[in-house]
């Protein structure tokens, strides 16, 4: 069968069977809706968490993008897992203590404040934009490139099934749905890296093959006999050397940046809404606490294989191009120039495929070769010539990272308008009925919004994760954390250092992207911290003038005291006991 | 009046805390130490065709990651029990 019709099989098969778990797991109440009643068990809530996580971006360009940057690649690897150690120990159990439905109303709650809530409010819908507009433009590039379908059909049907089954299911719907997503998602990764690491070192791990030694078989794919024996690692740094790039294991990027840019997707991961909510969802404390191992379990089993599929691409890559005469090009390369993600120009006029460091559009540069990081996720089963149907998989797979995050981020959108602005601030005494229809209402234009966002990109998109990242990492993070760790900090700190964590981010980041474009390099950057890395200052300052303020400050009243206090242990225990004053 | 933990109580947040800081003390340790500021010095050992610094910084540091999160879940029932906070 041909690779489109097996993506449609794999496709329509898995999108019947997210609609059939919506179905069965629809919501009845707002509890329902917003934490499924806090019924999941943590292993499903580990593996809904992990695909609500693993975003488009993650699936289809981050082991591409590591590809590119070597070791330097290292700082999403870490950045984008280290986050759920924080999770586990410094979030999930108190907040799943608290047992209340929304991260803007623990804000609210903690801080005695609507004005903390409603800076909470804005930040958490934002941030889930953000994010989300990148999702829906995803499903519409999967649909345009395996099947055939322009990439604005490909938004609208992804629109029709996200709305359909979060309208419907709410929180309940989405993280069963998840699950099954999840499950697609992983195999669609793994199966064409394990056979690929089989292919090339004999190992059917692809974490340990890409550290392993080349077999017969792999040297004849690579149509290099004196490459068996050797370690792929080495093979690929004298590659990327000969061909005028940085060894592939060497680190080019300053210490400093890699340092706070790594950091600030840990808090900012530690930080985002749509992550902190599942912590909501599950019966007890400790469920909170393993619901993080197994997320972070699930996580990394993708996020562990991805600088495998980065290695093992990227190898290959460079042997079946550079140098070969582009008549004897391989029937994938072909393929694939129809989407554009590849690309040669002939610049010396030799007929040959010259693949070196540079632009391929820069006449000063000797590279006749686009490479698109996209390619090597996306390709990658055609260029170590798999059976069909792990093609179709890929298809299948990436539809499904895109849909459970987006998912997850709209129900954080449909919460925020109607448990915390009409339910908490406008009209707090409408009834749960009224309620649920205003949920599923914001969930059902937040879907209309994320779907316009992909058929019309604004153009900050791909520059703004930066900023989702940076202001959930200064905004949320340092709140939640002395909401929890201290029982001193008051309401006028929090609510200045918030004020103060999101400006100093939101403005450094805007400088470099917009004000003064020019200097955004590493000369022009302060102390050498790029805008990706800010976020980290932004926490910093937040915790400063939070604790400044605080001291300065009346402290909170007692009922919000006894609420940390209470929040610390598990089970319905803080005892009274008379002190005397 | 106000409401206060009772003494026992207040040792199992102790000991939690402590825990927490041993946990993230490794984190910070693999992640940024290894991984990070010292990962140049690492990469001249070798695990298989692995340099050090760079598994730290691609894979091993995740590997530790998800170990830390399970032994402080283990840790924390273990604390849960001992001062009969344990959820049934």
């Amino acid at each position: 069968m041909s690779i489109l019709t097996w993506t449609w099989i794999l496709t329509g098969g898995s999108f019947a069977l997210y609609i059939y778990i919506a179905y069965w797991a629809r919501a009845k109440t707002t509890g329902d809706f917003y934490i499924a009643e806090k019924q999941i068990p943590p292993y499903f809530n580990g593996m809904a968490t992990g695909a609500d996580w693993m975003s488009a971006a993650s699936f289809i360009s981050m082991a591409g993008l590591i590809s590119f940057l070597g070791r330097d690649g290292s700082y999403y690897l870490m950045g984008w897992t280290g986050g759920y150690v924080l999770l586990a120990m410094l979030f999930g159990p108190y907040l799943r203590k608290y047992g209340k439905f929304t991260i803007p109303q623990f804000v609210g709650d903690r801080y005695y404040s609507n004005t903390a809530r409603v800076i909470a409010l804005l930040c958490a819908i934002f941030v889930s934009f953000t994010y989300v507009a990148g999702q829906m433009r995803g499903v519409g590039v999967v649909f345009s490139r395996f099947m055939d379908v322009g990439i604005n059909t490909g938004v609208i049907i992804g629109m029709a099934l996200v709305f359909f089954y979060a309208t419907l299911g709410g929180m309940k719907g989405i993280t069963y749905t998840q699950v099954a997503q999840y499950t697609v998602l992983i195999s669609a990764y793994l199966i064409p890296a394990i056979f690929i690491s089989m292919q090339f070192t004999g190992n059917p791990i692809p974490q340990l093959g890409y550290g392993s030694a080349i077999t017969a078989e792999g040297a004849a794919l690579l149509n290099d006999p004196g490459t068996q024996g050797k370690y792929l690692l080495d093979v690929l740094n004298s590659l990327n050397t000969d061909l005028g790039f940085a060894a592939y294991t060497s680190g080019q990027r300053p210490m400093i940046d890699v340092f706070f840019i790594t950091m600030s997707l840990m808090i900012g991961t530690a930080g985002l809404p749509h992550i902190l909510i599942r912590f909501f969802t599950v019966p007890k404390i400790r469920d909170a606490r393993a619901s993080a191992g197994w997320a972070l379990f699930f996580i990394a089993l993708l996020y562990t294989t991805a600088p495998a599929i980065a290695v093992f691409a990227r190898t290959n890559f460079i042997k079946s191009i550079d140098n070969v005469e582009y008549a004897q090009a391989p029937s994938w390369f072909k393929n694939w120039e129809k989407t554009k993600l590849v690309a040669w120009k002939d610049k010396n006029d030799d007929g040959i495929m010259q693949l070196r460091k540079g632009k391929w559009d820069d006449p000063k540069s000797a590279n006749e070769v686009k490479i698109d990081q996209d390619i090597m996720v996306l390709a990658n089963p055609e260029i170590a010539k798999l059976p069909n149907w792990t093609v179709g998989l890929i298809g299948a797979g990436g539809l499904a990272a895109a849909l459970s995050t987006a998912a997850g981020l709209l129900l954080v959108i449909s919460a925020a308008v109607s448990h915390d602005l009409m339910k908490g601030i406008v009209k707090p005494d409408m009834s749960e009925k009224e309620e649920l229809w205003w949920a599923r209402g914001g969930a059902g234009v937040a879907v209309v919004i994320a779907g316009l966002f992909g058929i019309y990109p604004p153009g900050f998109v791909a520059q703004v994760v930066a900023f989702a990242f940076g202001l959930a990492a200064a905004s949320f993070f340092p709140a939640i954390l002395m909401g929890i760790f201290s029982k001193k900090v008051n309401k006028e700190g929090a609510i200045s250092g918030m004020i103060v964590g999101i400006v100093f981010t939101a403005a450094y980041i805007w400088w470099y992207k917009w004000g003064d474009p020019a200097s955004n390099n590493a000369d022009g950057w302060w102390m050498g911290i790029s805008p990706e890395g800010i976020g980290t200052v932004g926490a910093m300052l937040n915790f400063a003038v939070t604790y400044v303020v605080s001291k300065f400050t009346p402290a909170p009243p007692e009922h919000i005291q006894d609420l940390v206090g209470h929040l610390r242990y598990p089970g319905k225990i803080v005892v009274a006991a008379p002190t005397g004053h | 009046m106000s409401i206060h933990a009772t003494p026992e109580l207040q040792a199992y947040w102790k000991e939690n805390l402590f825990i927490i800081f041993y946990h993230l003390a490794i984190w910070f340790t693999v992640a940024y130490l290894c991984g990070i500021v010292f990962a140049d010095q690492l990469d001249a050992y070798r695990i298989g065709g692995f340099p050090l610094g760079f598994w730290f910084a691609n894979q091993g540091s995740l590997v530790i990651f998800v170990v830390l999160i399970w032994t402080y879940v283990w840790r924390l029932n273990a604390l849960d029990k001992k001062y009969d906070v344990y959820e049934t």
